[in-house]
């Protein structure tokens, strides 16, 4: 029978950083979490693996295959040249708790800080109307699967590269699907320049790359949200406007997002790094990867 | 002497994130209880996530003349009158507003051409009334009451176990369990417990259910002593992925049937036409140009005189049907039959299927919009669970409450489609008001008694220190292939006898587990007690399946092929844990209908 070779990241609290090597046997439209679960079922029965609906629709098992952020439920073997090696390794931009799992919480605080939807007060539900071309773009976002791989691969957050927080491509598309929400009553936009760190974003598209839904996070979600914000505050008439009427009340004022914490090395206490340090401690398995 | 375990005190402890617990959390936050809400995976990753096609709710949006009168009695002709009859009705006249309440919460349903909530057909949904948001509808709701929850104020734990509840003064009083990513027991006092754990599909091989369901609400009640009525009631949805067998059992949303999917046999035999139960067929298209007017008006949200297609169906009969076909020879390639969709228009499909679209294109190869797919039974649904009054979800014992799929009762012997939503969404509010008002009436400080806690907390260490044991995969394998084979779609006694045979050695086999590993986000240790769990749920199906000498609903036996009313009409299966610790099988009979709901039935009729 056929076989791919899988080597996987293993290593965590307890236990030293490490590449470990699996013969796998595939089968037809075999899948990379398929082969994961071959390794924990007939090989490495602790082998750490988050997942859930394995269809793609959870959002819980990605991982860098071959150094791409990927769902390991719809990355298929075949797509490998299946005579090299293929690298499993956990997400890079979260604290590593074990093997291919890593800590994820900071984006469930991160989205803690955005206010949520505002219905207006005036008109009662009953009286809503809109039409489905008036909702597609914030379906599109709503599309949304919390899979957490474009903030893995958003360099800002990946390096932690910034001074201050940045809230990352999954909440600037859950703040769009807010703004873009046809009745929502509430303005984000101060948050989203000062506690979001929305200019931190340069438009690379990594995001966009990654995003196993297609949502055009960029092109749809953040620089739609980068022009509002632009037009409020980097507008000298609004600016002027602003000095005159006095104080800005909007929502937002004072919010500070939570720090993202480097990975801390395998073996070690979690360290929690502040703003500005870089995450050194990246861990170094002792066998690098081949491919 | 095991060092005090981290311990968290609430009011009301909810034990599952999906929509039933979402909702329960929210409803008890409101009513003022400090809730803990506790979740094995990361939040917002909860079953209800898989959910397609929609929530059934009677808005009258698409077709004025529906009512909740109408969903009560198409709820109740589709659970053959096995349901409880309260909860039907309960179901069927509140989840209008849990919908309305979902839109003002911040969801985005898809839209009629006035602009309301668009609703989608179903199988044995009278009228269009399914609202909806493509095919990701699970997802839309999970993610506004996850939200909506968050913000109310509740603590969450995440990637936490519960594995234990404990008991004091005839009432529970509280839960132990672990948390997967360091493995250290956590304990939670708490003046009511919810159990929202959603259902037990991972005691088969092909299901549509992921790892999360292995029946842990079920076990823990059944452990404190509650019962679970109607357990044979297993729904194997009549569209699972056959191919590749990595995604085998993975789901087809009925979505596609409610659009206009078309199911053939090898020999293009649009085969449904063939097993309409005679009294229903009136309610069916009379033919192919009659099916396809109806799937004309339906696409663009028009209300017609045509008759629905044969595939919408109930679930419980369009499995057989597939089942007989594939058996008898006319399966497609991989053992099961064709589903076929793309005689519609492509943009069409695209956009009310998009994620059945990615599904197949992405891990099968197929594009749905150029041909058709192949699809086949898998284990979807359990009707039956723990009883519950219908008022407050309050189980058979004092402090402890269900909702959502671990509960039973509300869908009788078969679940239409679409009724699950509805179901969580309902009784999830119900339930989280029952757990905060029996807290309030609950003086004092919370208590568990700490004998209890350090049992549980060593039998969670036990299979660490064992060496040289059985391996939890293998068991669970073994385990997932005898239900399959033995207490699937078709039953008969030899094979439910069998079965309480292999059961009773896998319990054996449990009990001498060992597993390598620490206890940090080890998913060898995590399975044994998940295993444990659906060791009993198995064992309620099997005893529930062989007490029931008919065929009803989801449960089909080859030795009583027919519905015998005289003696099963009404009768609901009962387990409860017996004094010797053995299981005991009973039945009890359904509480008689009101005259006003026996009325609607009539005109069912």
């Amino acid at each position: 029978m056929a076989s791919a070779h899988l080597k996987v990241f293993r290593g965590g609290p307890d236990e030293p950083s490490r590449f470990e090597d699996f013969d796998v046997p595939i089968e037809d439209g075999m899948v990379v979490l398929d082969a994961l679960h071959w390794i924990q079922g007939n090989a490495a029965p602790d082998l750490a693996v988050r997942w859930n609906c394995k269809a793609a629709k959870c959002g819980s098992c990605g991982a860098e295959v071959d150094g791409h952020p990927r769902l390991t439920c719809k990355t298929r073997l075949s797509d490998f040249d299946l005579d090299q090696p293929i690298t499993v390794e956990p997400m890079r931009a979260f604290p590593l708790i074990r093997d291919l799992v890593t800590d994820v919480s900071w984006n469930y605080a991160v989205n803690k800080t955005i206010e949520p939807f505002k219905p207006p007060e005036d008109v009662p539900q009953e009286q809503w109307r809109w039409q489905q071309e008036d909702i597609e773009r914030v379906q599109e976002f709503r599309k949304c699967i919390e899979c957490f791989l474009c903030q893995d691969v958003c360099h800002v957050l990946r390096n932690h590269e910034t001074k201050s927080p940045f809230m990352g491509p999954r909440y600037l598309v859950r703040a769009a699907g807010l703004e873009l929400h046809p009745i929502d009553q509430a303005d984000r936009r101060l948050y989203l320049k000062d506690a979001g760190g929305i200019g931190y974003c340069n438009i690379t598209k990594c995001c966009t790359e990654v995003c196993p839904e297609h949502i055009k996070i960029t092109d749809n979600a953040i620089i739609p949200l980068k022009e509002r914000v632009a037009d409020e505050y980097y507008d000298p008439l609004q600016w002027a406007w602003r000095k005159l009427r006095g104080g800005d009340e909007r929502t937002g004022a004072g919010t500070e997002l939570p720090v993202l914490p480097g990975r801390p090395a395998a073996g070690g206490e979690a360290a929690t790094l502040g703003p500005g340090v870089a995450a050194e401690s990246t861990p170094q398995p002792d066998e690098q990867s081949t491919a | 002497m095991i060092a005090e375990p981290e311990q968290h005190s609430y009011d009301v402890l909810v034990i599952g994130a999906g929509g039933a617990g979402l909702r329960a959390a929210i409803a008890a936050r409101d009513a003022g209880a400090t809730v803990g809400l506790v979740c094995k995976s990361l939040l917002g990753k909860a079953h209800t996530v898989m959910a397609e096609g929609g929530v059934a709710a009677a808005l009258a949006h698409v077709a004025e003349e529906d009512s909740w009168q109408i969903h009560f009695r198409d709820t109740m002709v589709g659970g053959k009158l096995l349901n409880n009859p309260r909860m039907a009705q309960l179901h069927a006249m509140e989840a209008p507003d849990r919908v309305r309440e979902l839109e003002y919460w911040g969801a985005v349903f898809d839209r009629t051409r006035d602009g309301r909530i668009l609703q989608r057909p179903f199988g044995g949904h009278t009228h269009p009334r399914l609202a909806h948001v493509g095919d990701r509808t699970g997802l839309e709701m999970i993610r506004t009451l996850q939200d909506r929850a968050v913000g109310s104020g509740m603590d969450v734990f995440m990637e936490c176990t519960i594995s234990h509840l404990i008991t004091g003064r005839g009432r529970v009083t509280g839960a132990v369990g672990y948390w997967r990513t360091s493995g250290a027991p956590i304990v939670f006092p708490a003046k009511a417990v919810v159990l929202a754990t959603g259902g037990i599909g991972r005691a088969y091989e092909v299901t549509s259910n992921s790892w999360e369901y292995s029946g842990d609400g079920h076990a823990l009640a059944y452990e404190a002593g509650a019962e679970l009525i109607d357990m044979e009631f297993v729904q194997f949805h009549p569209t699972g992925m056959v191919w590749p067998p990595g995604v085998r059992g993975l789901l087809v949303t009925e979505a596609v049937r409610g659009e206009g999917g078309i199911l053939r046999n090898k020999d293009a035999e649009r085969f449904m036409w063939k097993y309409l139960p005679e009294d229903r067929r009136a309610e069916y298209a009379a033919d192919d140009a009659e099916a396809r007017r109806w799937v004309e008006s339906a696409s663009q949200g028009r209300t017609t005189d045509a008759r629905r297609p044969p595939e919408l169906s109930t679930r419980d009969n369009v499995s057989r049907a597939i089942y007989t076909e594939v058996r008898e020879g006319r399966g497609s390639p991989h053992g099961g039959v064709f589903l076929d969709i793309s005689y519609l228009p492509t943009d069409h499909i695209r956009r009310k299927l998009p994620s059945m679209y990615d599904q197949f294109k992405e891990l099968a190869d197929v594009d749905i919009t150029k041909g058709p797919m192949e699809v086949g039974p898998t284990t979807h649904y359990v009707m039956g669970g723990v009883r519950v009054d219908a008022e407050t979800g309050a189980t058979t014992v004092p402090g402890l409450y269900a909702a959502g799929e671990v509960s039973g009762g509300m869908h009788g012997a078969n679940r239409l489609g679409g009724n699950s939503l509805s179901d969580l969404l309902v009784f999830g509010a119900r339930t989280g008001e029952g757990a905060a008002a029996t807290a309030a009436a609950q003086p004092g400080a919370t208590y568990v008694d700490p004998v209890q806690v350090q049992a549980a907390i060593r039998e969670l260490q036990a299979p660490l220190d064992r060496t040289g044991g059985e391996d939890p995969y293998a068991i669970h394998r073994d385990l997932q292939s005898m239900m399959q084979r033995l207490v699937g779609i078709f039953r008969v006694e030899s094979d439910l006898d069998e079965a309480l045979g292999v059961l009773a050695d896998l319990r054996v086999r449990w009990q001498g587990i060992a597993v390598s590993g620490g206890r940090a986000f080890n998913p060898g240790w995590n399975l044994v007690f998940e295993l444990r769990n659906m060791l009993t749920v198995s064992e309620a199906i099997t005893r529930s399946a062989r007490q029931r000498t008919e065929s009803r609903g989801a449960h089909s036996r080859l030795d009583y092929p027919e519905t015998d009313d005289a003696k099963w009409g009404g009768r609901n299966s009962v387990v409860r844990q017996a004094a010797n610790q053995g299981m005991e099988i009973r039945t009890s009979a359904l509480p008689k209908l009101p005259g006003e709901l026996q009325s609607l039935l009539g005109a069912a009729h």
